[in-house]
């Protein structure tokens, strides 16, 4: 079972829930968490592994072999970002701006354009017992994160439980990181700005057909507006974390929820057999 | 004209709370919320639309049932997964069309994308320009540089000092699309660890492009010893610390108020906010 834990939203709580749900589930079953957001990986800060693995992460970029190339300028005619282009008898490659669909090579009439890999990150591993992480890293400097998170979830064991830290937001890198789960648990916090961004999250587990609940974190500072938003929507609120100092303190050190409070590895065991009952539920009605 | 982008790396630190209460103390600016996916500073700013606009961005692939003849030549080449049994999945289309380019029988049509829309609007502090991309889009740069540059027609138009911008979080596209050119960056941090590692990273982003930057720890009580260990980090690498900002319920309750902090309340909170601002002020007349 893939669960992904996303928000819209940032810094609502997703690693703090994305950790102390793995933690939980190891004297049980095997575990992978899965750290997607690229851009500010953030669960090893709390799970504490040693990364004994890294691998780069490259996107393939032309190359032009300008001995072949009769600057014929259909490279630069075919690409829809603008990552090539011929003036007179140059060919310029802008590597930032190249997805690496291979397009121009495919194409070239005079097979002029291989391709070289370009850097854009890592993906790195670490376990511990039943736990293994798999964190991708976006390079400094680098614009796109979902070829990163695309190496990271090839990592998947289908034979694990599967837990995916995604990134904030609702656009690409998002979408990348939540398909292909089985459920989406959606983060937020009682404020506006926790349920403007939660309606835009329950959006995208709408766009890709993925069943969802909700962790409510802070609880008892803002209004009761996401509480009723939830239940307007038939989307069930599935775990509320209160507004705690003690909380937010171990945190802050690092040290994840269940670790610092073992008790709430009880309420971490029964929000995943929650998950289990409605991803079964939704797989019967699909 | 200047114009600085309050960023963090980390989500949900208080960028929005902090630019609200620029919004709020500063004279003569111009706002722009260039968090395109979760934009949340209209929540309180309240603005009146006056300009909406269309955002049409990139390509979607189509492939025409009754033209199509199985062949898989598209499938085959398609590197971002996005054609599978002969129909295309758009939310894994990059539009690069290479589908469209090579399908023997041109049974592919490329299709113009909306992506989403860009708003400018009139707040009681001036004018916000702001952008709502839609679920699962792509091309959030571009989204995020036309709000940048409806900001700067406006401070232009009407000979305003500052543009004062909310960024995203993380350091991708969006984020780099938001810095690049901007007179100064203001990163709100929290004394977390992962806090201290995002904004590490973005510190890194802010110096590969060039941007001078200012740290201003929120919450700086929560964790005395990690805002130290930010502090001292900042000065061996050259950075000035420009504020700390108490661990304070009004914050939150100000959200669901909908009102900048500064407006909330008299408390601590709001005097460090105010001397961050001349502060921040201060910096862009140098």
């Amino acid at each position: 079972m893939i669960v992904s834990v996303a928000s819209g939203k940032g810094g609502t709580g997703k690693t703090l829930v994305a950790t102390s749900l793995a933690i939980s589930l190891i004297d049980k079953y095997k575990v992978q968490l899965l750290d997607c957001d690229v851009e500010e990986p953030n669960a090893n800060v709390l799970l504490h592994l040693t990364v004994n693995q890294s691998q780069a992460v490259h996107i393939p970029i032309p190359k032009v072999d300008e001995a072949k190339c009769t600057y014929c300028g259909k490279c630069a005619e075919v690409c829809a970002y603008n990552a090539i282009a011929v003036i007179k008898e140059k060919v310029l490659v802008f590597p930032e701006l190249c997805h690496g669909c291979g397009l121009c090579s495919y194409l070239c009439p005079e097979s002029a354009i291989t391709e070289e890999g370009r850097e854009v990150g890592v993906v790195e591993r670490g376990d511990s017992g039943n736990l293994e992480l798999i964190q991708g890293k976006l390079n400094i400097g680098e614009a796109m994160a979902p070829p990163v998170i695309r190496e990271v979830k090839k990592q998947i064991d289908r034979a694990s439980m599967v837990i995916i830290d995604v990134p904030p937001g609702t656009s690409c890198p998002v979408i990348e990181a939540v398909k292909g789960s089985d459920f989406c648990l959606l983060v937020t916090e009682p404020t506006p700005f926790g349920l403007n961004d939660l309606t835009l999250a329950v959006e995208v587990a709408k766009e890709l057909d993925i069943p969802c609940g909700v962790v409510i974190n802070r609880d008892g500072v803002g209004d009761d507006k996401v509480d009723r938003y939830c239940q307007e929507q038939g989307i069930p609120v599935l775990l509320k974390i209160p507004l705690d100092r003690r909380i937010a303190s171990l945190y802050s050190q690092g040290i994840s929820l269940v670790d610092g409070m073992p008790r709430w590895r009880e309420e971490f065991l029964r929000l995943f057999e929650d998950i289990k009952g409605m991803v079964a539920t939704s797989r019967l009605a699909k | 004209m200047k114009e600085i982008v309050v960023l963090s790396g980390k989500g949900g630190t208080g960028k929005t709370s902090i630019v609200a209460c620029f919004a709020s103390l500063a004279r003569s600016k111009v706002l722009a919320d260039c968090d395109v996916d979760a934009a949340d500073l209209h929540l309180l700013l309240k603005p009146k639309v006056k300009e909406e606009k269309e955002f049409w961005s990139g390509q979607v692939a189509s492939i025409d049932e009754d033209k199509c003849t199985e062949c898989g030549l598209c499938q085959e080449l398609c590197r971002f997964g996005a054609v599978n049994d002969f129909k295309v999945d758009a939310v894994s289309c990059e539009g690069c069309g290479f589908c469209y380019q090579v399908c023997p029988v041109d049974a592919i049509t490329m299709k113009d994308s909306m992506s989403g829309y860009s708003f400018i609007s009139k707040t009681k502090y001036g004018y916000l320009c702001d952008a709502r991309l839609g679920i699962a889009q792509e091309n959030s740069g571009k989204l995020v540089a036309l709000v940048r540059q409806n900001a700067k027609l406006i401070a232009e138009r009407e000979n305003l000092d500052y543009i004062i911008t909310d960024g995203p979080p993380g350091i991708g596209c969006p984020v780099i699309s938001s810095l690049s050119g901007a007179n100064l960056a203001l990163l709100v941090t929290e004394p977390t660890l992962s806090g201290i590692h995002d904004l590490e990273r973005v510190i890194g982003v802010c110096r590969h492009f060039g941007v001078p930057v200012l740290v201003c720890v929120n919450k700086y009580d929560l964790n005395e010893d990690n805002t130290n260990r930010i502090e001292s980090y900042c000065g061996t690498e050259g950075i000035e610390v420009a504020a700390r900002i108490s661990f304070d319920n009004a914050m939150t309750e100000a959200i669901v108020q909908g009102l900048p902090v500064v407006e909330y309340t008299d408390g601590k909170v709001t005097q460090q906010i105010k001397e961050l601002w001349q502060m921040v002020s201060a910096k862009l007349e140098e």
